[in-house]
């Protein structure tokens, strides 16, 4: 009995074991983002939080996918008509925005982006197709609903477009002057936005006085001040320097995560889109021409047009002892091959995309092991995309052709992916 | 120049700043809205309306194309139904408010439309109605400009006052021509003029200074 007693308790203990491991496993990922994860959380169960939406957790991976729809364009078109012709800047487009997610559209300056963007709060009336916001339809709106909707809407801009004859204070109390918001609340609120910019001491201060990192932190504290849902970003960091674009990002992400705000930005630099993005979407000639979560529009890009984005933050350089010139696509005796791996963070892979190798597979030696060839590294670098980071190693292969071969497959079937750029002497 | 002169300058001048500034003040009453309707009906502005603008900028241009001496003789009965006389300082009120005006809505439509399109689109993207656009946005971002237009308006109605003389409206210009011109009496003209020319030189400071004062673009 007593022996009995104690297998029993042993299993029991086996079993809580095995749950908690299985808990703290599911738990690291959530780890140093609550946020985060109540925000999925309240995404993926509506309602249900804390402990009873745990207990959905198996189906966090579908149900994530289908948050709550924000922003819905169906059909959208917009043409420019004239005597000298008809402009399309935009085709039938069709982009849906999850709420409390940061939607990049990427494109070349006259793609149609900005177009795009300001169709979502109506500046640009579409010629065609419907818009949705917050499940609202804007364009079947009057003036005076539209306002109002508008205000749900908030805006920031390149230019910053901030009102020169009004200081700081007043111009983040504007929006809400046109509301008709009464002064002592007005004064409450512009100074709880003014804190979470940090320009409290600047209050007073004009436009002109400002640095452009400071005007548009005074956008953003403006876009935010009547509590939107959405905010639209139009180019904001494009007129700001690398340092205080940084900075601008950081804030920007820091609001999503805070208030759960879903953001869309139109940027020509693939680096806002690598920073802070969880989507993209690429424009050309007014048309998507791909769309898909950063990660994999990175990983994976499948248009010209997105290779060349992607090359402006990733490309690889190969070093100037390599004579690439003599490079061949074919194995010639006495030839080393160069292939670019990149491998992926194992976490949660977006997408239906299987789960890539990721930095805990040794995967360099094992090659060495395996096939015996020998791995030169010439370059490699860590990296991240908003928070997953991914690495890129530059190798040569040396070895003879079968086994640089059986090399490659191992590494693509191990789930790196292997960017083959050909033989050198 | 005996003292009679002097007090003769005195009247003259007192006539020219009365005629003047009230013509002024009546010119931009009517010529503010003219100059918001001017702008904000134009094709790619936040109302647009052709027929209202291209009325309206007909009217304008057909008034400012008129000399002034016609326009103030044309417009007599006008002036003797408004003010019930056509004779004197008040009445030369009228037709210099008349002129004016549309130059004043030209000034303030050319200060308007140098309100940047991106400080508009961002009001309205926080869903201002047009009317808080232009009372919020266009008109306070404008005012510096907006008053050196109406410098240039005021010293443009000094120059007009000259000419109220037809009307009997007495002033500076008035005396330089009676006195001066036809009396030969060319210390009363030269006096005259200084007087002008101070005046204008100090309404030109004024106006820069409270512009200056109002700019908030350049500040350091």
């Amino acid at each position: 009995m007593k022996c009995c007693r104690g297998r029993l308790f042993t299993r029991w203990r086996r079993v809580f074991l095995f749950a908690v491991t299985v808990h703290a496993a599911w738990f690291r990922q959530w780890e140093g983002k609550p946020g985060r994860f109540f925000r999925e959380r309240q995404v993926c169960f509506g309602e249900r939080t804390g402990w009873r939406a745990v207990f959905g957790a198996g189906m966090l991976h579908e149900w994530r996918r289908e948050g709550n729809t924000m922003i819905k364009l169906v059909d959208v078109e917009k043409t420019y008509y004239s005597k000298a012709g008809d402009i399309e800047a935009l085709k039938k487009t069709n982009i849906e925005v999850r709420e409390g997610e940061i939607f990049g559209i990427i494109g070349l300056s006259g793609a149609g982006k900005s177009t795009l963007i300001r169709c979502i709060n109506m500046l640009e009336v579409p010629t065609g197709g419907k818009v949705f916001v917050d499940g609202e339809e804007l364009t079947s709106m009057n003036e005076a609903q539209l306002r109002k909707a508008r205000q749900n809407i908030g805006m920031i801009f390149q230019h910053f477009n901030l009102l020169a004859s009004r200081t700081v204070y007043d111009n983040v109390a504007f929006p809400l002057e046109i509301q008709g918001m009464p002064r002592e609340q007005i004064s409450r609120r512009v100074a709880e936005l003014l804190d979470m910019v940090q320009l409290k001491e600047r209050a007073d201060y004009y436009p002109s006085q400002l640095s452009g990192g400071q005007k548009q932190r005074v956008g953003i504290a403006r876009a935010l001040a009547s509590n939107p849902k959405v905010l639209l970003s139009d180019e904001a960091t494009s007129a700001l320097d690398p340092q205080t674009t940084k900075s601008i990002l950081q804030l920007l992400r820091d609001i999503n995560k805070r208030l759960n705000l879903t953001i869309v930005m139109i940027t020509h630099q693939m680096e806002v889109v690598k920073e802070i993005c969880d989507r993209v979407a690429v424009i050309e000639n007014g048309l998507i021409i791909e769309e898909g979560s950063v990660y994999k529009v990175f990983t994976e890009p499948q248009k010209e047009t997105t290779k060349e984005f992607v090359k402006t933050v990733n490309d690889i350089k190969i070093p100037p002892i390599i004579d690439t010139a003599s490079m061949k696509q074919a194995y010639f005796p006495g030839s080393r091959l160069l292939v670019n791996l990149t491998f992926l963070d194992s976490g949660d892979a977006e997408e239906g995309k299987e789960k890539s190798a990721g930095a805990d597979q040794p995967l360099v030696s094992a090659i060495i092991k395996k096939f015996g060839v020998d791995v030169n590294i010439l370059s490699g670098k860590v990296d991240y995309l908003k928070d997953m980071p991914y690495g890129t190693l530059l190798v040569e292969l040396i070895g003879d052709e079968k086994s640089i071969a059986e090399s490659v497959r191992y590494a693509k079937d191990a789930g790196v992916k292997v960017e083959v750029i050909g033989y050198v002497g | 120049m005996s003292d009679n002169m002097l007090e003769l300058l005195l009247k003259s001048l007192g006539e020219t700043c009365y005629m003047v500034l009230i013509a002024i003040v009546l010119a931009t009453l009517i010529g503010l809205p003219l100059g918001v309707i001017l702008t904000v009906t134009r094709k790619d502005h936040i109302m647009p309306n052709a027929l209202i603008h291209d009325v309206l900028g007909a009217i304008v241009n057909a008034t400012r194309s008129t000399p002034f001496i016609i326009l103030m003789v044309a417009i007599i009965p006008f002036t003797r139904m408004i003010v019930g006389s056509s004779i004197g300082t008040t009445a030369a009120i009228v037709p210099l408010t008349i002129t004016a005006a549309p130059f004043i809505a030209r000034v303030i439509e050319s200060s308007l439309l140098e309100v940047d399109r991106g400080v508009i689109e961002a009001a309205q993207s926080m869903g201002a109605s047009p009317f808080q656009i232009i009372r919020k946005v266009m008109l306070p971002e404008s005012l510096h400009s907006i008053v050196l237009g109406i410098t240039l308006a005021l010293i443009a109605l000094i120059g007009a006052s000259a000419m109220a003389g037809a009307l009997g409206g007495g002033g500076l210009g008035d005396l330089a021509i009676r006195y001066g011109y036809q009396r030969f009496q060319m210390d009363v003209m030269i006096a005259t003029v200084i007087v002008l020319i101070v005046m204008v030189q100090g309404v030109q400071s004024i106006g820069n200074a409270l512009s200056r004062k109002l700019n908030k673009n350049k500040l350091s």
